[in-house]
């Protein structure tokens, strides 16, 4: 072995061992550059302040947030994106798996309706069940995971003892005894399908928010926060969330996309949106029976999913690269 | 540290009865009377579905169903399902099963992820990022059950590369495919995550430290990025371990692969409580391993995280 | 009658099977003649985890009811045409339709080597229907005089009154009632004999069965979850005899990944086409396919008990239902054919089945009757134009959305009401709210024959209090209708007594017929001598390989 990986395998149970180089670095390289550089006389910018002025450089940025405008818009207005109005008419089976004609420029599913105007008109469920899931996971896993982290001891106990506990519920017992309550049971609509993977889904940014802060708690400039008399509370907030953001990002831009194509799944296993629902999810499903001799109704609430998906990772990348001063600078 | 490792086994013990607890709550509130469902569209004898619901303590209350069932777990005899069998030895033919297809997924998505994310992290913006970009979008855009019959139908049938059901062995040869199916999902996970943390790591003073110490450039990857952008991954994959574990209802169904996901989904829809229960706890337990491992792991590829204090 | 009908819907099967169909027994194994095939082949076939212990009286659905039947031997077995045939019973004669004298063959063993006599089917049947023995089937015994004292809820009864053995190879049964078409039922398999272990370890019996039919159970053949493998029994001397060297049946989670195995020639035959299939099965299987009508309907029931659906205008609401959907363009672009438009609350293979029963326009699509119908039942009773119509229907199997979704499209366009599609997470939900009479619209109903009569398509749904009557359907003279189909004096008359009693039916539709099962099955290139039965289930012992 040498004396390098001696460095690198640094091993907690033996700190006195451990074997330290020395050399001197080129100015340039040092963090002393950088802080000479600031300039006194203005007052520092908060972080979002900062990242929010970073952001609108972005080439990334301003990409990903005209399409989740665009999505935004579609769900909002469906009607001034489609001529045709699928809640209102109903399907004729004459079309069924009818090819693309003039008016229906997708073509038909098995049931005779227009393709184009149902990944129209599902935007606005399949957007809701992924956007308002994933705030909700956020909230209530990003808390649960980082006062656990960020704590340790019996609040972890207690708090990672749950999440084990709720990590374990099979999502189809649950889905299955959650719709059944009397408030969903006459209606299922898009808000029992975010309320159920809500509750399946947090445990995941749970664990991974506590994974991000225990890296993090120990760092130096949370000691050196905390020795300049910032409370244990607000270091967590002000020092170590935001610098534990990353990892949770990522996995919430994507959970997004999962989150919409879950929706698909359960209606799979039959217990997803009922087929009054339009939805990206549903029209998948519905669309797999005749995969092999009519492809096409499925791919196009996929690709619009993933176009969805896709606008959120960039935005997710983007706002990650303005939240880290390190990777900032380059 | 040994102290520490105790006292996460002592707390198995309130998670276990936590769970086995909300599980059978949630199995008792399942909708329909699983003893009617027996009869299927043939009329109800209602002698024998009194007698039925007797044999299978459906006529107790709920404390005093999840009491006896407490009980023959603690005589080691965990009942019996409904086709007359001792769910312990149910518990025994699945669990293998499902293990060998979890493990071999989770190597599947740990080993591409994390190689696909350290080569995307690096070149970042290139071609080869958006590329994977792309791919994972694939991933992450199409259900798993159109995905699985998509490879099913072509490596399994038309190529014929590999059977396009499990034999009834499950041997792993026969896993390959319904593993790869089941990563597929965590893989897109495994990539990004590694590629952020790759990302992040490159600015970070320690490496360009190494870099400027004069280390080779596959040290300073290997050593000083990797090793230290495997934290988030790490604690992912240790989540998802479990998650394979139970969730694979959908790729099991595909495979025809009879494991846990298969058993657990007809038991919840037949309403079988013991069996339910069995196999949740089984899995909370794997879970609580899962994440201890997980947490020593941390410690191991960070030295400054401690757990004593 | 009926057979003409099912061998011209047949198409391409092959004749020779068909030849099979007359064969009473003699066991020859070259009896299908040209073909013949190999018979040193095992069949891989598709099956499902059997829900219970293997103990006839307690299996009451397909996965373990095709092992049933294929292990043990009843008194008759049904031939593919339905028709009932001798297996064990040398004789059932019964004049006035309620005392029948049952004489059975000698010398019968079951595989242990244990003898069959009269007691031991009088033993088996009285098992079956004692409560203390909470046997699924138990309901099968229910017209044998002294069924209810034992079939009492905490009742000690073990043997029913109507059951008296003579000697050793006789016994004599009396119903509580004449019904003409009682030993129809015989080849059902809660009927057939079990040994004596059976009676004193139903559980452990049901793990390794022992029969007396044309296969047994393998050492170990009951791989859970996996397989179960059945081998000839080299003893039987039927009219099933075993034209191969055993059946595996290969335990599916669903008919996909099945199908995809017989695709690549790792299962033999798949008894059900998925529908993700249906399009391209012909093209994937060339002339491996079967087409063949069998005994069993898809209907919607529609509970009385509803208030927009009772008394006058309710009648006329569910006429203008029936009439609004295009059962022919359904079964087309839905199903791809696998299903025949109904024309009655019955099925085509079963004896006494006609397609022109006065009524049956209520069946044929006319949007502008349908309109009519529903606008002469809004002058009665005004409907709410707020209100959704559901069909209710169980997701978690069988693949009933997309038929769901095509009737409530069809409905919306040609009655202008709103209607949906209600699926219930499982079956057993969905059973609850139907025994429970908290529907709060149409469910789906579907009925598999137990036995070929038409009277087991009408009175255990229809009847007022039957089991299964889910639109708590009661009329009296319905019902008269039907004793008196049970009361005739042949089966020529009962059938067409039961005719009559269909067009009561089909003019009040306590539930709407949609249309008629057809099996659709598949087989490898491996194997040769395929047909089904007329309960759509593949005649397994008559499969060869090529």
């Amino acid at each position: 072995m040498t004396p390098d990986s001696n460095t690198a395998r640094q091993d907690a149970s033996a700190p006195a061992t451990r074997h330290i180089e020395h050399f001197v670095a080129d100015f340039a390289e040092t963090p002393l550059q950088a802080t000479d550089k600031v300039k006194e006389d203005q007052a520092p910018l908060s972080l979002w302040a900062e990242a929010w002025r970073n952001l609108r450089r972005q080439p990334l940025f301003l990409i990903s947030a005209f399409l989740i405008l665009v999505v935004v818009a579609v769900s909002l207005f469906p009607g001034l994106f489609s001529p045709i109005d699928p809640t209102s008419e109903a399907c004729q089976l004459a079309n069924s798996d009818g090819g693309p004609s003039s008016g229906h420029p997708l073509g038909y599913t098995q049931q005779g309706c227009d393709v184009y105007a149902r990944v129209i008109f599902g935007t606005r469920s399949s957007v809701t069940v992924g956007l308002f899931t994933t705030i909700g996971v956020l909230l209530i896993g990003g808390i649960m995971g980082a006062l656990a982290g960020y704590y340790g001891g019996w609040v972890d106990a207690v708090l990672a003892r749950i999440n084990d506990i709720f990590f374990a519920l099979p999502l189809i017992l649950g889905a299955i005894v959650l719709m059944q309550l009397p408030m969903f049971r006459a209606h299922r609509t898009v808000w029992t399908l975010v309320l159920i993977l809500i509750t399946f889904g947090w445990p995941q940014i749970a664990r991974i928010t506590r994974g991000a802060v225990i890296e993090v708690r120990n760092a130096d400039f949370v000691t050196a926060a905390r020795s300049l008399g910032v409370s244990k509370f607000g270091a967590l907030t002000r020092h170590v969330l935001p610098n534990s953001l990353a990892p949770i990002i990522v996995v919430a831009t994507i959970s997004l996309g999962t989150f919409i194509v879950a929706e698909s799944t359960l209606s799979f296993l039959g217990i997803g949106l009922p087929p009054s629902v339009m939805s990206w999810g549903n029209d998948i499903q519905a669309a797999q029976a005749s995969l092999r001799s009519n492809p096409m109704p499925l791919l196009y609430p996929a690709i619009a999913l993933s176009i969805t998906v896709l606008s959120f990772i960039m935005l997710g990348d983007a706002l990650r690269d303005a939240l880290d001063p390190k990777a900032r600078k380059r | 540290m040994s102290t520490y490792i105790l006292k996460r086994f002592l707390q198995l013990i309130p998670v276990f009865l936590g769970a086995t607890l909300l599980v059978y709550f949630l199995v008792f509130s399942l909708p329909g009377d699983p003893i009617v469902a027996l009869f299927g569209d043939k009329p109800v004898n209602e002698a024998v579905a009194a007698k039925l619901r007797i044999q299978y303590h459906l006529d107790q209350p709920f404390w005093m169903q999840y009491l006896l069932y407490l009980k023959s777990i603690f005589t080691f005899d965990l009942g019996q399902d409904f086709s007359g069998r001792p769910i312990a030895a149910v518990l025994g033919e699945v669990f293998p099963v499902t293990a060998r297809l979890a493990v071999m997924a989770l190597v599947f998505e740990a080993v591409f992820g994390i190689i696909f994310g350290l080569i995307a992290g690096l070149r970042k913006g290139k071609f080869f990022d958006a590329t994977v970009l792309v791919a994972s979008l694939i991933v992450i855009g199409i259900p798993i059950f159109v995905l699985g019959f998509l490879l099913q139908f072509t490596i399994g049938v038309q190529l014929g590369w590999a059977k396009p059901t499990v034999s009834s062995a499950a041997t792993v040869q026969d896993l390959i495919l319904p593993a790869i199916v089941l990563g597929l999902g965590s893989f897109a996970y495994v990539l990004r995550l590694t590629r952020t943390s790759v990302i992040e790591n490159m600015s970070a003073d320690y490496v360009r430290t190494a870099t400027a110490k004069g280390l080779s450039r596959f040290r300073v990857v290997r050593v000083h990025i990797l090793r230290n952008s495997l934290i988030p991954v790490i604690t992912f994959l240790g989540a998802d371990l479990g998650a394979l574990m139970g969730g694979a209802i959908v790729t099991e169904g595909i495979f025809n692969v009879p494991g846990v996901g298969n058993r657990l989904y007809r038991a919840v829809l037949s309403g079988e409580g013991p069996t339910v229960v069995s196999i949740v706890t089984v899995l909370v337990l794997i879970y609580c391993l899962s994440n201890l491992l997980v947490d020593l792991l941390y410690a191991w590829l960070d030295p400054r995280i401690r757990y004593d204090s | 009658m009926r057979f003409t009908r099912t061998s011209k819907a047949l198409g391409m099967v092959a004749i020779a099977t068909l030849a099979l169909t007359g064969c009473g027994g003699g066991g020859s194994n070259t009896a299908g003649g040209s073909t013949g095939g190999d018979t040193s082949k095992v069949i891989v076939a598709d099956g499902s985890e059997p829900q219970r212990p293997l103990m006839p009286a307690d299996t009451n659905e397909v996965g373990g009811g095709k092992v049933i039947d294929m292990m043990f031997s009843g008194l008759v077995s049904y031939d593919p045409s339905g028709k009932p045939v001798n297996e064990m019973a040398e004789s059932i004669e019964g004049k006035d339709g309620q005392h029948f004298t049952i004489k059975i063959k000698k010398d019968q063993k079951f595989t242990n080597g244990e003898a069959i006599t009269a007691k031991t089917f009088v033993d088996s049947w009285n098992f079956g229907a004692a409560a203390k023995n909470a046997q699924l089937s138990g309901n099968f015994f229910e017209s044998i005089k002294g069924y209810d004292e034992a079939s009492k809820e905490g009742s000690t009864v073990e043997t029913m009154s109507g059951l008296k053995v003579v000697d050793d190879q006789t016994f004599t049964v009396e119903l509580a009632q004449p019904e003409s078409d009682w030993p129809l039922r015989l080849g059902y398999t809660a009927f057939v004999p079990v040994p004596s272990g059976a009676l004193k370890d139903p559980k452990g019996f049901g793990e390794k069965p022992v029969g007396n039919g044309p296969y047994k159970m393998a050492d170990g053949g009951w791989q859970h979850n996996v397989q179960i493998q059945l081998v000839p029994n080299p003893d039987y001397n039927g009219p099933r005899k075993a034209k191969n060297a055993g059946v595996t049946f290969k335990i599916y989670q669903n008919d996909d990944a099945a199908y995809q195995d017989l695709l690549s020639n790792n299962l033999d035959i798949l008894q059900t086409i998925p529908t993700s299939a249906l399009k391209n099965y012909k093209s994937d299987l060339g002339d491996r396919t079967i087409n063949k009508p069998y005994a069993g309907n898809q209907t919607i029931a529609i509970p009385e008990y509803l208030p927009e659906w009772s008394g006058e205008a309710g009648k006329l609401r569910r006429q203008a239902i029936s009439m609004a959907i295009n059962r022919d363009e359904i079964t087309k672009v839905i199903f791809s054919g696998a299903r025949q438009p109904a024309k009655d609350f019955t099925a085509p293979v079963l004896d006494g089945y006609s397609d022109s029963i006065p009524g049956s326009d209520n069946l044929k699509f006319d949007a502008a009757k349908a309109k009519d119908a529903w606008t002469k039942a809004d002058a009665i009773q005004k409907w709410d134009a707020n209100e959704t119509f559901t069909i209710a229907y169980n997701a978690d199997k069988g693949g009933h959305k997309a038929w769901v979704e095509a009737v409530v499209n069809q409905l919306k366009n040609t009655l202008g009401i709103k209607v949906e599609g209600k699926p219930y997470a499982t079956f057993k939900e969905a059973r609850n709210d139907a025994t429970a009479k908290t529907l709060t619209g149409a469910i789906r109903a579907g009925w598999q024959a137990d036995y070929p009569s038409l009277y087991n398509f009408l009175g255990p749904i229809y009847k007022t209090g039957a089991g299964s009557n889910d639109a708590k359907y009661a009329n009296p003279a319905f019902d008269k209708a039907v004793s008196d189909g049970l009361n005739a004096s042949s089966v020529a008359d009962g059938n067409k007594a039961m005719n009559k009693a269909q067009e009561i039916l089909l003019t009040d539709l306590p539930a709407i017929p949609l249309w008629y099962q057809v099996a659709q099955g598949g087989w490898s290139d491996k194997v040769t001598n395929v047909d089904y039965g007329w309960d759509g289930v593949p005649l397994y012992y008559n499969i060869s390989g090529k």
